[in-house]
């Protein structure tokens, strides 16, 4: 789709070279070296507490390294390459339609170029028919589908998704991993968390795994779901509690 | 962003030009400072129109306790203070503050009660005599105790009978006219008022005229320019034309043809 | 039948051109009011729950105080302003309808500053990574937050207008209560109570409180509206 094809250079990969965030001195992320390759489906693992949202903030660049570094490929890091997806879908107090229109709106697009977007987007979609809704008095899914469809109508190189779909149900996870290998089969690069193992399974191209706040595996995802190296991820996939 | 300053630049403009646009609305208009008691009673809305109508001036009446009204002219806030209280105009124009005081008319204070009378007001022969009998009795007394002409006078009636009013009985409402005579109603209790506020007040409950026509209970009303070599925005000229106008026979019998239930009120007095 | 209820309907029906007057007054006095705080107090709320800069809390803790404010210093610090004798005396703007509003427009500030602050700051917790992700700047993010919050908005600015159109020692001392030029709903209030004109009084309470009704009554229905519309 020519929609995605980036003019400027690529700003993948993504390396992250011993970053680590910490606030008031207790480190939540350590000494952190890992490389986001592009058209890649990449899945941060990890307990409760890992420090795989945090991770995912760190390379979005909602929170910057307190140590180390974050070096974009292309030197800059283009936030409008760049778009996230929260657990929680954060969709602002307007219809379907104003929430597709509003980024395209921040980014100075014309009107009419809007027009045609945001009618794009709804339709490939499915959203048309719920264009004029309140968009927060849409379904726990259809949110969630509405926030993936506004971080796609912004055509970015690297997606980020926080758990996009710990708290919606089968059918509606369906939906969403259905959109999400849509948008990895058109080349955008994926990083995701999740905490659903099966989920991960059926996305993964790659793992990180986290423990503690520090990267313990990286593997393409037949290695790691094979019998990783690292003691903790083994226990995480044996499914046993491990602490964080 | 762009809403914002927009919004705030708007706010700021339409403030702005609200501010300019109001000299140019101002017709010619004289500001007079007086007295709750001359605005209550009606007065000024049966002479005010027919000035208007001689000269095309508007007055507009600013009431206050006469203390006020001095301030607001002392100030520069009015071209015209109308009020009754002679020691204090006297000391006004003394101080340059106002250019000279003319007498305009007089009315008469009454001293009102419970009909009753618990103090024996009533058997009394002056006005002294009758605060006397109150303050003895230990009766409630209203007063305005808001440094008003009323005040004033009402002062120098405790001090003429030798009393400093104090106790539970003497209530200072520190309020109009009205206002204490409502307070009067309720307590019930003695108040002086002048007459042209108690004939035009509504709410009487029990109280009545218990005592007047004590030649001290007179009230004159003196009217002064105010300085324009103090404030230069004063409009000397239309204030004048209605400082000459309300001496004058006309204006003068537009005072005596006031009245309140076929009572007049005031009683011109220009020199 | 007699009573300020009846005396109040008659007035009504009497249509009297005074009392008109008196009313169209107020409400220009109190709306416009309500429109210049909601310019200044609007960006000003949302700018103080965006920004941060030492003395923020002091600043806050000043606004949140001045929604005490009795309406007679507004008036009497408004009134010292404007006097001849006072800094702004050349503007000859005292006992004007235009001192009025800007003595009202002291008293609603500090309720929409505060409420606006408060709601925005709520909603800010809420999109702040949201926005920030979407590439909005703080400054960018203030439209947003203040479109978003207007139904809880609505609610501050209505008691502004409550606040203003109820009070009477304010406009009292800076417009003089002049017949047909400053006198208001609550001054006239005020000299009929001293003239122990009671039924008038009360009738005229009565019709004030018909006005507040209607518009309340109003900006609820806009408010159920939006919400319903918009979420």
């Amino acid at each position: 789709m020519s929609h995605h094809r980036a003019i400027a250079a690529s700003i993948l990969p993504l390396r992250l070279e011993a970053a680590g965030y910490a606030v008031g001195g207790e480190p939540l992320l350590s000494d952190i070296s890992l490389t986001v390759t592009a058209g890649r489906r990449l899945i941060v693992m990890g307990a409760n507490g890992a420090g795989k949202s945090l991770l995912l903030r760190l390379c979005h660049g909602l929170i910057a390294p307190t140590s180390g570094r974050r070096v974009w490929a292309d030197g800059t890091h283009r936030p409008e390459a760049q778009a996230m997806v929260f657990q929680r879908p954060v969709l602002l107090r307007r219809s379907v339609a104003a929430n597709l229109d509003y980024p395209l709106a921040l980014r100075g697009l014309s009107r009419s170029a809007r027009r045609d977007s945001v009618a794009r987007t709804l339709d490939r979609f499915g959203l048309a028919p719920m264009a004029d809704r309140p968009a927060r008095l849409l379904s726990g899914g259809e949110q969630q589908r509405l926030a993936l469809a506004r971080a796609w109508s912004m055509s970015p190189e690297v997606l980020f998704l926080d758990e996009p779909t710990s708290a919606l149900d089968p059918s509606a996870t369906r939906i969403i991993e259905e959109m999400i290998e849509g948008f990895s089969a058109e080349g955008i690069t994926i990083v995701m968390t999740t905490h659903d193992l099966g989920q991960a399974r059926r996305l993964a191209e790659d793992v990180a795994f986290l423990h503690r706040g520090r990267l313990i595996a990286h593997h393409p995802a037949a290695n790691f779901f094979a019998g990783p190296t690292a003691p903790e991820a083994r226990a995480f996939l044996a499914g046993d509690l491990v602490w964080s | 962003m762009t809403h914002t300053r927009r919004s705030t630049l708007l706010g700021f403009a339409s403030g702005l030009a609200m501010l300019a646009a109001l000299p140019a609305s101002a017709q010619e208009f004289i500001t007079v400072a007086s007295t709750t008691s001359t605005e209550n009673s009606g007065l000024f809305g049966h002479i005010l129109p027919i000035f208007q109508q001689a000269t095309g001036i508007e007055v507009r009446v600013v009431s206050q306790g006469t203390g006020q009204a001095l301030e607001t002219g002392r100030r520069g806030d009015a071209d015209i203070v109308f009020v009754h209280a002679r020691a204090q105009e006297e000391q006004f124009v003394a101080e340059g503050y106002g250019v000279q005081r003319f007498d305009v008319m007089y009315n008469d204070f009454v001293i009102v009660g419970p009909a009753d009378d618990p103090a024996g007001v009533r058997a009394t022969d002056s006005a002294a005599g009758a605060m006397a009998a109150i303050a003895a009795a230990s009766a409630a007394f209203a007063s305005r105790g808001d440094d008003s002409g009323t005040h004033s006078a009402e002062k120098r009636l405790w001090s003429a009978a030798g009393i400093a009013p104090a106790g539970e009985w003497y209530l200072s409402t520190g309020s109009g006219m009205g206002a204490t005579l409502n307070t009067a109603a309720q307590v019930p209790a003695y108040a002086l008022t002048d007459r042209g506020t108690w004939l035009s007040f509504q709410n009487r409950g029990p109280l009545e005229i218990v005592s007047e026509g004590d030649p001290v209970m007179f009230n004159p009303y003196g009217i002064i320019l105010v300085n324009p070599e103090r404030h230069a925005h004063v409009k000397a000229e239309q204030g004048q034309a209605f400082i000459d106008w309300i001496v004058s026979d006309a204006g003068q019998a537009a005072i005596a043809s006031f009245t309140v239930g076929g009572e007049q009120l005031f009683f011109p007095s220009a020199q | 039948m007699d009573g300020p209820f009846f005396t109040a309907i008659g007035l009504i029906l009497g249509a009297d051109a005074g009392l008109l007057q008196i009313i169209g007054l107020s409400l220009r006095v109190t709306l416009t009011a309500v429109l210049v705080a909601c310019a200044i107090g609007l960006p000003l709320g949302a700018a103080l729950a965006l920004a941060r800069f030492p003395g923020r809390g002091a600043v806050i803790v000043l606004f949140n105080a001045l929604m005490g404010l009795p309406p007679v210093v507004a008036g009497l610090v408004v009134y010292l302003m404007l006097s001849r004798a006072g800094p702004f005396g050349d503007l000859a703007l005292l006992f004007t309808p235009e001192a009025m509003i800007l003595a009202q427009t002291v008293l609603i500030l500090p309720i929409v500053v505060s409420l606006t602050r408060s709601v925005v700051e709520d909603i800010w917790a809420e999109y702040r990574e949201q926005l920030q992700s979407l590439g909005a700047s703080r400054l960018r993010a203030v439209p947003t937050l203040l479109w978003d919050g207007r139904v809880s908005l609505l609610t501050g600015v209505l008691a502004g207008f409550g606040r203003a159109s109820a009070e009477v020692g304010a406009v009292l001392i800076v417009g003089g209560n002049i017949a047909g030029h400053t006198r208001t709903m609550t001054t006239a209030i005020t000299l009929e109570t001293s003239r122990g004109n009671l039924g008038l009084a009360v009738a005229l309470g009565i019709i004030l409180l018909t006005l507040t009704l209607t518009l309340n009554a109003l900006a609820w229905g806009a408010g159920q509206w939006a919400r319903s519309r918009l979420g």
